[in-house]
């Protein structure tokens, strides 16, 4: 036996493992106070070497704490997992030698530099002095970070941050690589460039990939796909055989005289349904199985014109996930939110106007010179990268921030002057819904009725509408902490509504929400604007893009492109992009507006 | 508007007391302070070891280490027989008095002579070392009154007999403990109020507050009612463990007490809010918490005379709402102190609320809406 | 470069940088530690002196004048005049006097008649600490005014035992000499253990403990980094707080620096282990904040000697001061400013140090897995 002391390098008995990972039956279980959660359960899975497999599942199925377990950092309950043919549990320092892992904050010193960064990694994965140079900058180059050396990683941007993150794994290349959600929280354009550089890696280095994503669409990117949801695996292989299944089953719906809302309501309840999501100004159908399109006898829907599409990944989760629950798409009705209400006078008015509005931090400008108005019963979309300006916009509307100079008004007032009940004409549900998570559901519905000045009867009746409405009433007593995210969700929809307001504000209402509860709060929204709400969604999720009737793109603080999203998609149509996305459409503007601001970049 | 408030104040209240954390904060450190400060702070002496070295070993001096030996203070721990032991045992600690009699004790005393007795302090605990020596030399004075009137010497002309008022037999717990009132109070107010804005920037929940038609008022009244009868409840909670388990005496009446309590409350409450509309994370609310409250502990004259502080270091004493609470306090435990009395302390305390609410209105005004 | 080595040296390298460049590292270091040290040296003194003493002179007398005057030559007094008692009563009540002798109208006719001019002292007793102290001047005013009284009148007055104090190492009971060294205990407790215990529960929130553990560092390797850098961040703190004690406060140094400095990196790592440990249960700043404040910044402040005397406590409680181990680092302290190198005090001390900074360090140890359950 001359092999075993290098314990990266494989002995002859494992050289060419027809396996990287070998996942057997892992359960895992926390104690979170007296509450067991059950964060896996059962899963098994295996995967192929030099493959990048995609873990999916929305927030909550199990994905970290997975990771977690390949890493070491955790133990299971029971079931094993083997790197490389080594067991974790048994030498995870010898499974540590042969990964590299980048936890979901990058895992970077933020009060270190990017070259002070990558100094510590490489003494932490020995790589020899002599070799770093030509390294340093071979990943400088890959992640376009060559210029920034000096920089506080603290200071760059978040599709940066990601960037170093991953060059900071990759200083010593490793068997395993283990991304655990690196596309979270940054924009298109950042979130292909990583895709570049793993598709890069992949195929330079036959390195194995496992990266975890909330986002159903990168499933189509990965080599193979896991598929989790709550802490079960419901599907595995690859993202082709996930589509395929679903081949001849997926379709477009236009019709000329109803509205896409309208469209997307009158399909939903049928049978044979299996999902209807508006996509711009179509509204996407998925059938079921052997069921085809057909609504001649729905007289509402004699015009409509039913073309067929290619399946894609997420078309497959939500029909796993119905056929998991045994429902369709028309399962839960979601009953109107409002009831009709008096409309004023001037039905089609403004509702909200911004005018040549700038916010200036210092000489920084956060927005630069916006303008655009909204109608009453408009969804409209502020879309743009993390920096690009749009919360500063949100902020400024809500009243929370002054404006530099400019004009704004909701419902005809600024709310930064206007007497503080004027704010009673406005919902507002914040990002990660923030609510109390110390409080019990039912707390947390009184507290927000008695700050919307909801008094007497009223309060009862409101309460009692939440409870029944988003169906909390089981679990009126839970602590709001503990619920699972669809239903902090519903939640801080329902405290958002408790005041009955004539304009809603959603900070990235749906994010890492799973496609059914995504679609249900969409349902209600949809419902909500057809009442006459006026809803102002900011965004930097494509698919909830969708979803509004307009949107500007934001880019350094100024507006790029304004339409609606049919529109948007449309003007970067070429040959390249037969049928744009809305992230293609994305992508052009924010490269177009690069080249124009930096020409020399586009000439390098 | 008070629906409003309420509804705030409700929250708040569930909020601290179903978070494990909050709840610590609240229980944890005045739980720990009441017993540390109520057991080990005491600036009384008990049971002081000390070494004798009776170089005279007559019938005098063996009654006059009998005295020392007796004395609650004083436990005899070594019986020295060469001055160079001395040096040692107290070089070491292990004694931190040593009684040297001289060999001609005895003798001048028959003689009428001033018969000497050296007492070695060690000195490197100031403090500890006047102390001894004033237990020392009290037990002395008794010892020569004793003699003088046993063996027919001429006394001494008059003989001192301080009286101390309020507290007579000097017990430094009752002292201390009604200290910890003011102490505990100022801790978990800062904590409950400082921390409490924090907590919601960082949960994004504050935002969610400030779109509602709530004006930053309701919220500032929110924000500092809780603090305010969380406050009083630890102060009254305080208040009952010296009395009932410390056996501090209560003299004075509780409307004294409590509005010297309610006024210090309010004023630490101001300072609360200004150190949460500063802070945007719990982190540095803590910390201000904490810069704020070594000197204001220490400037307070909670453990040392403020008289003995410098001019400048008095002054500043002057912001220092913990000061007047101590007065306050500690005159209401032990004297019968009239409201009149006590109005100069409530006044002070009454204008350093004013300010810093209105500091706290201002910073809060500035930082959101 | 053995790879061991290597990754030591990028961690360290790594806490070097960070301490650098985070203000809150530098302000519990060094601002925190300035503020206590000048507080305590100018603002914290148990030294009564200019005791506003109010002196009744129901009949003003030449006896009663020259007792007076006594007072006043005494620097311990600011005495106040009153002509009644009740003056001065309502002057106590309102605490414009500290306490008060009462000379009453036959003080002088008594005294020449040589019977007891039943003199009163009063004293405000609420401060019980500062009562007797200002108790004992005054007696001591007292004796020095009848034995001078009586060797003028040439009839010298004897008291049958004459106390000759001698007080050690601090002739001038300077209450600064002995807090100010006991100070520099606190002090490293809050760089060693309260910084430790953040900056790590820092990398825990930030997640960068997990990004450093799925690496081939060792746990042994993540603890020396923290414990190196801090170490001599806290040993800088401490060579910071000596030279303020010694050459703005003028505390004497009479013992051996040596022997300080070896105290003090015993001191400095029983600290850190404990900061370490504090670190490994609380995994994030607040929590462990605040344990780190009860269970090692409040215990070096009030069991470990510095201000109260460990001796008068109660049983139990002195029990529980022989865990802190700021006391045995105080007792070394105070014994090395102001006694000198005296190894009988300095070597069991100094061996309890060690123990502590075993037991704290290994503990640490032990309880850091290199994994997040």
């Amino acid at each position: 036996m001359t092999a075993a002391t290098e314990p990266a390098t494989p002995s002859p008995a494992t050289a060419a493992p027809a396996t990287a990972l070998v996942i057997a039956g892992i359960t895992r279980h926390f104690h979170i106070g007296k509450r067991d959660i059950v964060a896996l359960d059962g899963v098994s899975a295996t995967t192929t070497p030099g493959l990048v497999t995609g873990l999916i599942g929305p927030d909550g199925a199990g994905k970290t704490t997975l990771m977690r377990l390949i890493a070491g950092l955790l133990r299971a309950d029971s079931g094993s997992i083997s790197v490389f043919g080594t067991d974790v549990r048994a030498d995870p320092l010898a499974v540590q030698g042969m990964i590299s892992y980048m936890p979901q904050r990058f895992g970077l010193y933020e009060d270190l530099t990017v070259a002070e960064n990558l100094d510590l990694y490489a003494d932490l994965q020995g790589v020899a002095p002599a070799t770093r140079a030509a390294r340093y900058a071979e990943l400088m180059q890959m992640t376009g970070l060559a210029s920034f050396t000096t920089r506080l990683a603290g200071k760059l941007s978040g599709g940066m941050k990601q960037k170093l993150g991953l060059a900071c794994t990759l200083i010593r290349p490793p068997r395993l690589l283990l991304l655990d959600e690196p596309t979270v929280g940054v924009d298109p354009v950042s979130r292909r460039e990583l895709w570049s550089i793993v598709d890069h890696l992949v195929r330079s280095a036959h390195m194995t990939v496992l990266l975890s994503t909330a986002y159903l669409d990168e499933a189509e990117r990965c080599d193979s796909v896991l598929l989790l949801h709550e802490g079960k695996m419901i599907g595995a292989g690859p993202p082709g055989d996930f589509t395929r299944a679903m081949a001849g089953r997926s379709f477009q719906a236009r019709s000329a005289r109803l509205s896409k809302r309208a469209l997307q309501a009158a399909l939903v309840p049928l049978q044979g349904v299996t999902d209807a999501v508006i996509q711009g100004e179509a509204v996407r159908l998925v059938m079921d199985a052997g069921v085809t399109p057909d609504f001649a006898a729905q007289a509402k829907l004699s015009d409509a014109a039913i073309t067929p599409v290619t399946p894609r990944f997420e078309d497959r989760f939500v029909d796993l996930l119905r056929a998991k629950a045994g429902t369709t798409a028309s399962a839960k009705p979601v009953a109107t939110a409002l009831p009709p209400r008096a409309r004023p006078e001037n039905a089609a008015s403004q509702v909200i106007e911004v005018d040549h509005l700038i916010k200036r931090f210092g000489e920084f400008r956060a927005v630069d010179d916006i303008s655009f108005a909204v109608k009453r019963g408009e969804i409209f979309g502020l879309l743009g990268a993390n920096g690009a300006g749009k919360s500063t916009t949100f902020r400024m509307l809500c009243g929370l921030l002054p404006a530099s100079s400019g004009r704004l008004q909701v419902d005809g007032f600024d709310l930064r002057t206007a007497a503080p009940t004027a704010r009673g004409r406005l919902g507002y549900m914040a990002q990660k819904f923030s609510l109390y998570g110390d409080l019990s559901v039912m707390q947390n519905l009184n507290f927000f009725s008695a700050a919307y000045g909801l008094t007497g009867a009223r309060r009862t009746a409101r309460t009692a509408w939440a409870l029944d409405e988003f169906e909390l009433a089981p679990l009126r007593d839970a602590t709001s902490r503990d619920l699972p995210l669809g239903f902090k969700q519903r939640m801080a929809l329902a405290c958002a509504l408790m005041h009955e307001p004539d304009i809603l504000f959603l900070d990235e209402p749906t994010s890492g929400v799973d496609p059914l509860m995504r679609r249900e709060f969409w349902q209600r929204i949809n419902t909500l604007a057809d009442a006459g709400v006026t809803i102002l969604v900011t965004t930097h999720f494509m698919d909830e893009a969708e979803y509004c009737d307009r949107l500007v793109i934001m880019a350094r603080g100024r507006i790029l492109a304004a339409g609606t999203s049919e529109q948007l998609k449309q003007s970067c149509r070429d040959a390249a992009h037969p049928d744009p996305t809305m992230e293609d459409a994305f992508i052009a503007l924010i490269e177009a507006d690069d080249a124009k601001s930096n020409p020399r970049a586009e000439a390098a | 508007m008070f629906g409003r408030v309420l509804a705030l104040v409700i929250k708040e209240f569930l909020a601290i007391l179903r978070d494990g954390k909050s709840r610590m904060v609240l229980v944890g450190p005045p739980l720990i302070q009441l017993l540390v400060f109520g057991y080990a702070a005491s600036f009384d002496l008990n049971h002081v070891p000390f070494a004798v070295y009776d170089q005279d070993r007559s019938i005098a001096s063996r009654d006059l280490v009998a005295d020392f030996a007796g004395s609650r203070a004083f436990q005899q721990v070594a019986t020295l027989h060469s001055p160079r032991q001395i040096q040692s045992l107290i070089d070491s600690r292990t004694v931190e008095m040593v009684l040297d009699i001289d060999p001609r004790f005895s003798r001048d005393l028959l003689t009428h002579q001033p018969a000497p007795v050296q007492v070695i302090v060690d000195g490197r605990n100031s403090n500890t070392a006047l102390l001894i020596l004033g237990y020392a030399n009290t037990i002395i004075a008794d010892a020569s009154t004793t003699w003088a009137t046993e063996h027919g010497g001429a006394a001494p002309p008059a003989q001192l007999d301080p009286r101390a008022l309020f507290n007579p037999d000097l017990d430094s717990h009752w002292f201390i403990i009604p200290g910890i009132v003011a102490l505990l109070t100022q801790v978990v107010t800062l904590l409950v109020v400082g921390l409490s804005v924090a907590r919601e920037r960082e949960a994004g929940t504050f935002d969610q507050i400030l779109v509602t038609p709530m004006r930053p008022l309701d919220i500032l009244l929110g924000k500092s009612i809780p603090g305010l009868i969380i406050g009083m409840v630890e102060a009254t909670v305080s208040i009952i463990a010296s009395v009932y388990w410390f056996d501090v005496p209560l003299r004075g009446g509780l409307l004294e007490l409590y509005t010297g309590l309610l006024l210090f409350t309010v004023a630490v409450t101001g300072i609360g809010l200004m150190i949460s509309s500063i802070a945007a994370t719990q982190q540095q609310a803590l910390l201000g918490a904490f810069l704020f409250m070594v000197p204001s502990i220490i400037l307070s004259g909670f453990a040392t005379p403020i008289a003995n502080m410098p001019p400048l270091v008095q002054d500043l004493t002057w912001i220092n709402p913990m000061r007047f609470a101590l007065v306050v306090i500690r005159r209401c435990f032990l004297e019968q102190p009239s409201f009149r009395s006590l109005s100069g302390q409530y006044i002070a305390m009454a204008i350093l609320a004013v300010l810093s609410l209105t500091a706290a209105a201002w910073l809060f005004r500035k930082r959101s809406v | 470069m053995s790879g061991a080595l290597m990754r030591l040296r990028g961690l360290i390298r790594k806490e070097t940088l960070q301490i650098l460049r985070d203000p809150s590292s530098i302000a519990i270091a060094f601002v925190l530690p300035a503020m206590l040290l000048l507080l305590f040296g100018y603002g914290v003194s148990l030294d009564a002196r200019h005791v506003a003493l109010g002196i009744v002179v129901e009949q003003p007398s030449a006896a009663a004048a020259s007792l007076t005057a006594q007072f006043q030559q005494s620097p311990y007094f600011a005495p106040r005049d009153f002509t009644s008692v009740a003056a001065a009563q309502t002057a106590l009540a309102n605490e414009q006097i500290d306490g008060f002798v009462w000379l009453r109208s036959n003080f002088a006719r008594q005294l020449h008649a040589g019977r007891d001019p039943n003199i009163g002292v009063f004293v405000d007793g609420i401060n019980a600490n500062n009562a007797r102290i200002i108790e004992n001047y005054v007696q001591q005013s007292w004796s020095d005014w009848i034995a001078a009284e009586a060797t003028a009148a040439g009839t010298p007055e004897i008291t049958p035992i004459a106390v000759q104090p001698r007080i050690w190492f601090n002739p001038a009971v300077s209450s600064r000499d002995y807090l100010v060294p006991g100070l520099i205990a606190v002090i490293m407790t809050l760089t060693g253990a309260l910084l430790t215990a953040l900056v790590i529960a820092r990398e825990w929130e930030r997640g960068t403990m997990e990004a450093l553990m799925v690496t081939k560092v060792s746990m042994h390797e993540i603890l020396a980094s923290k414990v190196i850098p801090y170490f001599i961040l806290g040993m800088g703190g401490m060579v910071v707080s000596v030279l303020i004690a010694v050459f703005l406060f003028d505390v004497p140094l009479q013992g051996s620096i040596l022997v300080l400095t070896l105290a003090a990196s015993l001191f400095m790592l029983a600290a850190l282990g404990m900061g370490l440990l504090i670190s490994t249960v609380a995994k994030n700043q607040f929590v462990a904040g605040q344990i780190a404040i009860i269970t090692t910044f409040l215990p070096a402040f009030i069991l470990s000697g510095f201000i109260f005397d460990i001796a008068s406590m109660p049983a139990p409680i002195q029990w529980v001061t022989h865990i802190v181990a700021a006391r045995y680092f105080v007792a070394i302290l105070q014994t090395l400013f102001l006694a000198g190198t005296v190894w009988s005090v300095l070597l069991p001390n100094l061996f309890a140090l060690l123990v502590m900074a075993v037991v704290f360090l290994g503990a640490a140890r032990l309880a850091a897995h290199k994994r997040l359950d």
